[in-house]
């Protein structure tokens, strides 16, 4: 049982035409093999949460009782994004385990949605936000050690709150990336070997070894997006993840929940008094939450 | 790619004797079963050893799906084919020549007499595509594989499909499809779940629903009888085929009327209609667009015009097939036209 599927090209060359599709459930196997094995992890044998400091009654106070979290453009990039990319899963991937309809035109106008709905987020993302914000920095790392060691029983001091974003999210928006250009990059080639209005048929635009690999790649981000969304959505409906889950619905989260997770100083949000505020007066406001935040 | 002839890969051999044990032995091998009828697109596909079945069940000593029974007083309320009743037996059954004929006269222009003595109705409308790249075993979409080669720049495409292709340009060859459609059968299926009863016209399904398959049989599914019900009984009909050769050759493409009038003389008018086409998509077409546009109209030569234009609507012609649109358009109007107004009036139009 191979991992890809091969075929003799009409030339005599053995070439993979796409992934074998047992790796669909292996994908839907291993996102539920991850929901028992961290929902058994957080209910008996994680240890309670602990972070370095504390937050300034000062700091504290500044803090308004909703924190802007996701502007609305970037939560409708996101629901946009989210519809596009359940769609082109389900026409992906329901004709292979035997629900059969017309997916094909369904699986590129979505496609082509999400790809335009990327591209805006990279150049939002890049000039209108706070591009490093999703990236792991130092103290990320630093703490992912700390955390991982204390989580062993050793001794290792506490980590430092959250930026914006924790580790595990930007990891994950990591593997997404990866994913979904990868996605995306071969879906577009992809599209000129079917009827769409976008470019003229083209089926030798490559050879069929770099066009069976295309197919491959596409085929094997298509499952890991599998994986990737189910892990996604599990995180979204825990219930100690439903304040970031609701930010992403109504663009902010409580002070309570920001002040028990998140470091001010690594995610600096905007407050009457912070926006007059120098940057340079608070250790670590550099400024770059400030355009992130609303 | 095939290149050994003649000598069939190794399966095991079931010669079932009734419809339950055929369809045991269906579910029992799944995918891995290969229906055999009357053997004539079959043995074409295991000798060139493109298709490598583990099981084959062959259906030819299955009494009970052979056969004509008619329903009430000589076919009154319609008849019953058993899916491995021959061509011949179809063309010359009584009942279906005297009520039916639209069927006798599509079965009997089905390749050659000697062939249509072995195949079977059930096997000619559930044959696979004649497209040449997918029976020399290339990997086609409906091969399982990701190009279609006759859509291409340079593809042999001059049989394909000018409606409904999606990615797949096959084009489906049977004949007596259409004139079922016609006809407004039902076909009927044994199914893991029981007896499942369709239309005609979904018993065939395009790339776009499946690209691997010309029909709804899942694997372990049997079509055990074609059902035709009395409605079009002694109805006008009209068949036409159009191939290379004359004899013993598929389809380029073939059209199938059933059409009742009203009124009297000159005002006579198409009072119910059912058209269907074949070899213009990967399933036999109704054209329903067109039996809409026709109904209340006289039949003469400017509805068969305007049928015409309106069945080609959307076609669009691959590198060597534009011949089709004006053929699809043509055949239309001769099968509206002809039944009754006079050749003349159908004539061929470029």
């Amino acid at each position: 049982m191979g991992f890809l599927e091969w075929a003799t090209s009409p030339w005599g060359q053995s070439v993979p035409i796409h992934i074998a599709w047992f790796l669909i459930w292996v994908a839907v196997i291993a996102g539920f093999l991850f929901f028992i094995v961290h929902a058994t992890y957080l209910r008996y044998f994680a240890k309670p949460r602990e972070f370095a400091g504390s937050i300034s009654p000062a700091v504290a106070a500044r803090i308004p009782d909703h924190v802007p979290r996701h502007s609305l453009v970037a939560r409708l990039f996101h629901w946009i994004m989210a519809a596009s990319m359940f769609v082109l899963l389900f026409t992906a991937f329901l004709p292979k385990v035997g629900v059969q309809f017309n997916w094909v035109t369904y699986h590129w106008i979505a496609g082509t949605v999400l790809t335009a709905s990327i591209l805006f987020h990279i150049i939002h993302a890049s000039f209108f936000m706070d591009f490093w914000a999703i990236w792991p920095d130092r103290i990320d790392l630093r703490d992912a050690w700390r955390r991982t060691v204390r989580a062993a029983g050793k001794p290792e001091p506490p980590p430092d709150r959250f930026a914006k974003y924790p580790l595990e999210n930007k990891l994950y928006h990591g593997a997404i990336i990866a994913a979904g250009l990868s996605a995306i990059i071969t879906g577009v080639f992809m599209m000129f070997r079917v009827r769409t209005v976008f470019f003229p048929r083209d089926p030798y635009l490559f050879s069929d070894m770099t066009w069976g690999m295309m197919y491959v790649l596409h085929g094997l981000a298509g499952v890991g997006l599998i994986a990737l969304i189910m892990v996604h959505v599990y995180f979204g409906l825990r219930p100690e993840k439903r304040p970031i889950t609701k930010s992403m619905i109504f663009g902010w989260m409580s002070r309570d929940f920001y002040l028990q997770e998140h470091d001010p100083n690594r995610w600096v949000v905007e407050t009457s008094s912070s926006s007059s505020a120098s940057p340079s007066t608070s250790k670590g406001l550099e400024g770059r939450g400030l355009t992130d935040a609303g | 790619m095939a290149v050994i002839r003649d000598v069939m890969a190794a399966f095991e051999l079931f010669q079932p004797t009734s419809v339950a044990d055929a369809q045991k032995l269906l579910e029992q091998h799944g995918p891995d079963a290969w229906v055999l009828a009357g053997g004539l697109d079959s043995f074409d596909w295991l000798k060139d050893r493109i298709k490598k079945p583990k099981a084959v069940v062959d259906l030819s000593g299955i009494e009970e799906i052979r056969g004509v029974r008619a329903s009430g007083n000589n076919g009154s309320d319609g008849i019953e084919i058993g899916a491995m009743t021959t061509l011949t037996e179809v063309v010359n059954h009584p009942i279906i020549k005297q009520k039916y004929d639209l069927l006798a006269q599509a079965a009997e222009v089905v390749a050659s007499p000697q062939i249509r003595n072995q195949g079977t109705i059930g096997g000619n409308v559930s044959q696979d595509t004649r497209c040449w790249y997918y029976r020399s075993g290339w990997p086609c979409y409906r091969a399982g594989g990701n190009i279609c080669y006759a859509d291409t720049p340079e593809g042999r495409n001059r049989e394909h499909a000018i409606l409904h292709a999606d990615r797949c340009v096959a084009v489906n060859p049977s004949d007596s499809a259409p004139a079922l459609i016609a006809l407004d059968a039902k076909f009927v299926i044994r199914t893991r779940k029981g007896e499942r009863v369709v239309d005609a016209e979904n018993y065939f399904i395009g790339p776009d629903i499946d690209i691997t398959r010309l029909h709804i049989l899942q694997p372990g599914d049997l079509l055990t009888a074609i059902r035709i019900p009395s409605t079009w009984a002694g109805a006008q009909f009209y068949f036409e085929k159009i191939r290379d050769r004359n004899v013993w050759d598929f389809p380029l493409m073939n059209v199938a009327s059933a059409m009742v009038m009203s009124g009297e003389n000159s005002d006579k008018t198409i009072d119910r209609i059912r058209i269907a086409v074949n070899g213009a998509a990967a399933r036999p077409l109704r054209l329903k667009t067109v039996e809409d546009a026709v109904l209340g109209k006289p039949r003469n030569a400017a509805t068969g015009e305007m049928a015409g234009r309106v069945a080609v609507q959307g076609a669009v012609p691959l590198q060597f097939n534009a011949y089709k649109i004006p053929l699809m358009r043509n055949l239309v109007k001769r099968a509206i036209v002809r039944q009754g107004a006079g050749v003349e009036d159908a004539a061929w139009a470029s």
